[in-house]
């Protein structure tokens, strides 16, 4: 209802002031972000900022273990997006992030990928069970990992029983996020990782292969963002999040990588808002990417 | 020309000093207290967990205090008896790990001896990989805590007065034989302290560690890797994961200070 409250003055005020005025958005807003997210927020905060030159907007990036820890022990977040809902439900219980805020805004799947020159020459999925690949994944505890170990455990139906177990007797290292797993695999240090599709674009993509992985297996990983309810920055804060559900933000994130479900409850929260926006522009009108392991291929 | 330092000088002084004290003993103050408070034993991690953290951790400072004693001491040997030109550029690089950002010491270490890395890339052609391997922690580690060794072992070797070792040319004692009877049994002291400063420095080593060597438990995970592994998780457990390492950080270094004392007394 607060959401809805603010909305409706911004758009009273944005009336009320006529041509000319429409930006009454000033002041500095900490966002705390998944690794994941990097190359999407950085992009998404400069066209924010674009729009409102007042803002400053300064991101935090780490697994999103970390920032639920950081935000649980008081650090001065106004906004929270994490790469999964277990997370987010951590900073519910502590009590800084109100449930009835919570938004999914996009969502993820994941790829295998291996160094260019392919040194273990893995073609397929199964191919991470063969001898002496060195696999490398992320930490136990992050959203990737729970993901992963869930896409691996999954294969065993075809692969059949140990699948899993056979693969992660390649485990070579545990790396503390996703884009140090994309840094391992690049450098050609690690035979192959397990990331987001978002992951493997951009300056790195031309050192990688991506190999998609079979739409019965794959997970599809939901960012949900909220703002963080004891700070003084909630209108800002309001203000990024339906930013979010505009269709230049949708651009972003789909040229990022990231899709959509196609399961239309699983992005009900970011619809169910009757968005006047900001951006006088309709909400959800954004190319939205199907989460499809085809959408990779056609990049 | 000395000047009695005024009341309020001296006030200023103790004022500061205290403060400075307080900035430095109060993390690990705390530390301990939360340690106790939220009876941190009772979540730590898996006992083994921490044994084989333990004893990646003690195999792999073993080897670097027994290569930094191998390599080095005829390093601060030569360093403090010859002279050459270049010797303080020579001098300076050895130094440099101690004040270089650890995470950077890693990716120049990852870069050399990575598997695409310029001696890296040789070696596995001859199929020897060595990121993600016990190797590389004790790579990594040496590269970091070695220059201590050869720092502490270099003032040894110079509070000897020359004399001492002309003499016992005169002697007749030659080469091995001189040191192994006469420079060995005075400068022991520094070597001994220098080893474990080494020691304790490599087993506080993480950036240069988790960078080369990746984490992994049971094969790369060190004590201080564990640490931050199960910070991310649990930070009960981590606060006492990291005690047991203060604790052991706070015997090696009285022991090295003591030993550094008496080689002072010596010289």
């Amino acid at each position: 209802m607060r959401l809805v409250a603010i909305l409706m003055a911004s758009v009273l005020l944005g009336a009320a002031s006529l041509a000319g005025a429409r930006d009454q958005l000033a002041g500095s807003l900490s966002v705390y972000a998944a690794t994941s997210l990097t190359d999407a927020f950085e992009a998404l905060k400069e066209a924010f900022v674009e729009r409102h030159p007042e803002v400053e907007i300064l991101l935090n990036f780490a697994n999103s273990a970390t920032l639920a820890a950081q935000i649980q022990a008081g650090a001065p977040a106004d906004l929270f997006a994490s790469a999964n809902e277990l997370q987010m439900g951590k900073a519910v219980a502590s009590g800084r992030v109100d449930e009835a805020e919570i938004e999914i805004f996009a969502h993820n799947r994941l790829v295998v990928i291996v160094p260019k020159d392919n040194p273990a020459d893995i073609q397929s999925l199964r191919d991470l069970a063969g001898g002496g690949v060195l696999l490398v994944l992320a930490a136990p505890g992050t959203p990737i990992r729970a993901y992963a170990d869930a896409m691996l455990d999954s294969h065993n139906s075809d692969y059949g029983e140990g699948f899993s177990e056979r693969v992660m007797r390649n485990l070579a290292s545990e790396e503390s996020n996703v884009r140090q797993v994309v840094a391992r695999v690049a450098l050609g240090e690690a035979d192959a990782g397990v990331v987001y599709q978002s992951d493997a674009l951009g300056d790195v993509a031309e050192k990688l292969i991506v190999i998609a992985i079979d739409e019965r297996h794959n997970q599809l990983a939901s960012y949900p963002i909220a703002p963080i309810n004891d700070t003084a920055a909630q209108a800002l804060a309001r203000a990024f999040i339906a930013f979010l559900r505009s269709r230049e933000a949708q651009s972003i994130l789909a040229a990022n990588g990231f899709c959509w479900s196609r399961a239309p409850e699983a992005i009900q929260p970011s619809e169910a808002t009757p968005a006047p926006s900001l951006d006088a522009e309709a909400p959800d009108a954004g190319p939205k990417v199907e989460c499809e392991a085809a959408t990779l291929e056609d990049r | 020309m000395k000047r009695r330092p005024l009341k309020t000088d001296k006030l200023l002084i103790s004022a500061v000093s205290a403060f400075a004290f307080f900035l430095l003993v109060a993390p690990v103050a705390v530390l301990l207290l939360s340690g106790f408070a939220s009876r941190a034993w009772e979540g730590l991690p898996d006992s083994a967990t921490i044994l084989s953290a333990a004893a990646i951790s003690f195999a792999s400072t073993s080897a670097v205090v027994f290569m930094a004693a191998l390599l080095g001491t005829p390093l601060a040997y030569a360093l403090s008896r010859y002279d050459f030109r270049g010797k303080r550029l020579v001098s300076l690089f050895i130094e440099l790990p101690i004040v270089m950002p650890p995470a950077v010491a890693g990716l120049a270490l990852l870069l050399t001896f990575g598997r695409r890395g310029l001696i890296g890339s040789l070696l596995a052609e001859a199929g020897l990989i060595i990121p993600f391997s016990i190797a590389a922690v004790i790579l990594a580690q040496f590269f970091i805590s070695a220059p201590f060794y050869i720092r502490s072992a270099q003032v040894g070797f110079s509070s000897i007065a020359p004399e001492i070792e002309d003499a016992a040319r005169v002697d007749g004692a030659y080469g091995w034989l001189m040191f192994w009877h006469i420079t060995l049994p005075i400068a022991w002291r520094a070597l001994i302290a220098g080893m474990i400063l080494s020691w304790a420095r490599a087993l506080g080593e993480f950036g240069a560690t988790i960078l080369f060597a990746g984490n992994l438990q049971g094969k790369t995970q060190t004590m201080p890797l564990l640490v931050y592994s199960i910070f991310e998780r649990d930070i009960d457990a981590a606060i006492w994961t990291g005690l047991i390492l203060i604790l052991l950080a706070l015997i090696a270094l009285s022991l090295s200070q003591w030993l550094a004392r008496a080689q002072d007394k010596l010289a």
